[in-house]
């Protein structure tokens, strides 16, 4: 017990809490792509990781191998996601619109098994790396937090942010939040369904880019470097009710959380186990998402 | 009056041998009916007659298997559907159809999203709470939490967003309590007494009756008799078969 509560007041266990928050940030602006698409396109991207995947290789592409400085390499990277969200709507989504979830799920599981395919045939199974460190930050004597965590944390912040502005601002975000709640009579108001399907593609594509950009600065890219936050990512929007941005975001903070503290108490990988066993339970307790809206 | 006053022009919309329906169903039969401008015509006739039908075809929500519906000369056929409100047509559609979960103020926003009405957007946000002080009064509050009667001025009000020419309304009295339904048959006045064309669809008849010009009769997807809203109120047949008494 003497441990237990050492470790508990430990200067270590701030520095954990800490790094909770910060990847909280990233998977919250991860969750925030998968739930706008589900929200407003009511199909689930079971291959949003595999997006994250190829944007982390426009990075490590743009930046590594033509030599783009960071900024520029990033710009590229969630200009091509967003494209190939945009694409991925046309060429799939748009057939399975109001198909039973099942084949909409075997239609995006297929791209998911589809893309990491390409991605190991393409540029093989080796793990590449952006190679760009930012260093540590020092906060106090004892807590230091990495930058390049620090500066994910806050552009997905700052992006979130500018995402519930967007919605809650401007015509378009009030159409993409109207078209979620009454796909038939967008019409009425003089708006085009499937454009408007185009550009949330678009968006959550850009979403899933940006979040490859920060997590390039943390990760090693590799065709399946999806599995390690793909299926936390959907975990997050299920327990914050699938489609409920705000229940999304307070569920990735929460997720971030319990993976640092197991792995703070135990091992690395044990994070992750009581994080899933926290779902799992919850989703007897409420199927629904702890923040599902009553309908 | 006003309907009167421009009674010799050439008539705002006017539907020729329209027929409609979904999938294999067929709605609409050859429909002709026209509305001129400054007038108010009302569609009656039993549930389940393609009264509906009749406005979804006029709106762009479904499209028209045969036919023309030409509004001021434009066929509509060759307007994209979602660029038919910018056209002048605002459609109020049945049970309302609000986005219950934004606000009466996003709800009355969405129905500028047109980038032609956004530039109006203020002055028709200020006309709209002229109209209906109450939208004002509950304009931060969900739309799915309020009244029938509320939600149904604010559907009226989503679709005044856009300066229509012509109104479209479907049933605005159904589900409401009979308290409510005057006050919107009072609105639909208080519209029309702006200049507003308006064209409504309503099973209350003897009520409608009394606030528009002009009627159809619309039964099993055909326009079964037309006049004057004043002779249908007379009219023997009409108060046997739909005003019961």
């Amino acid at each position: 017990m003497e441990t237990f509560f050492d470790n508990l007041f430990s200067v270590f266990f701030i520095e954990t809490l800490l790094n909770g928050l910060l990847y909280g940030g990233v998977l919250a602006l991860l969750s925030l792509g998968l739930n706008l698409i589900f929200g407003v396109i009511d199909v689930v991207w079971i291959c949003y990781a595999e997006l994250v995947m190829l944007g982390m290789y426009a990075v490590y592409f743009a930046h590594n191998v033509y030599g783009l400085p960071m900024l520029p390499a990033c710009a590229v990277a969630i200009l091509a996601v967003a494209l190939l969200g945009y694409i991925l709507h046309r060429v799939v989504i748009a057939h399975v619109l109001g198909k039973a979830p099942i084949n909409q799920l075997l239609a995006t599981g297929g791209v998911l098994f589809f893309l990491q395919s390409i991605a190991t045939l393409i540029f093989g199974v080796e793990f590449l790396s952006v190679g760009v460190s930012l260093g540590s930050f020092q906060i106090t004597e004892d807590i230091y937090v990495s930058k390049s965590q620090l500066v994910a944390f806050i552009i997905a912040a700052v992006t979130v942010l500018g995402m519930y502005l967007f919605l809650s601002r401007s015509y378009m975000g009030a159409a993409i939040r109207a078209i979620s709640q009454d796909r038939e009579i967008m019409i009425l108001m003089g708006v085009d369904a499937n454009r408007l399907y185009g550009i949330t593609s678009a968006i959550g594509g850009g979403l899933a880019g940006l979040a490859a950009c920060l997590l390039a600065l943390q990760f090693d890219v590799h065709p399946f470097v999806g599995i390690s936050f793909g299926p936390l990512v959907f975990m997050i929007c299920v327990m914050g009710g699938l489609g409920n941005l705000v229940g999304g975001f307070i569920a990735a903070f929460v997720f971030a959380q319990l993976i640092a503290t197991g792995s703070y108490f135990a091992d690395l990988e044990w994070g992750a186990v009581l994080a899933f066993c926290v779902f799992v339970i919850a989703m007897f307790i409420r199927p629904e998402g702890l923040f599902a809206r009553k309908s | 009056m006003t309907g009167q006053a421009s009674s010799g022009a050439a008539p705002m919309l006017v539907l020729d041998d329209v027929t409609a329906g979904y999938g294999d169903f067929q709605a609409l039969f050859g429909v002709s009916l026209d509305v001129k401008a400054g007038e108010a015509v009302a569609v009656i006739g039993p549930n389940g007659a393609g009264k509906s039908t009749l406005m979804r075809a006029i709106s762009g929500m479904i499209l028209l298997k045969g036919g023309t519906v030409v509004m001021e000369g434009q066929r509509l056929s060759e307007v994209a559907p979602h660029k038919i409100v910018e056209m002048g047509i605002a459609h109020v559609p049945e049970n309302r159809r609000l986005f219950p979960r934004m606000s009466v103020e996003e709800n009355l926003r969405v129905g500028s999203f047109a980038p032609p009405f956004r530039a109006k957007y203020a002055d028709r946000l200020e006309f709209v709470y002229t109209l209906f002080p109450r939208m004002k009064e509950r304009r931060n509050q969900l739309a799915g939490t309020m009244s029938g009667g509320e939600q149904q001025m604010c559907a009226i009000g989503r679709a005044l967003m856009s300066d229509p020419k012509i109104l479209l309304m479907d049933e605005p009295s159904a589900g409401l309590a009979p308290v409510i339904v005057q006050q919107v048959f009072e609105l639909i006045r208080k519209i029309r007494a702006d200049g507003l064309t308006v064209l409504i669809v309503e099973q209350n008849v003897q009520q409608v009756l009394k606030v528009v010009d002009r009627a159809y009769l619309l039964e099993a997807g055909t326009i079964r008799h037309s006049g004057l809203a004043a002779d249908l109120l007379g009219s023997e047949d009409i108060r046997r078969a739909y005003i019961g008494v």
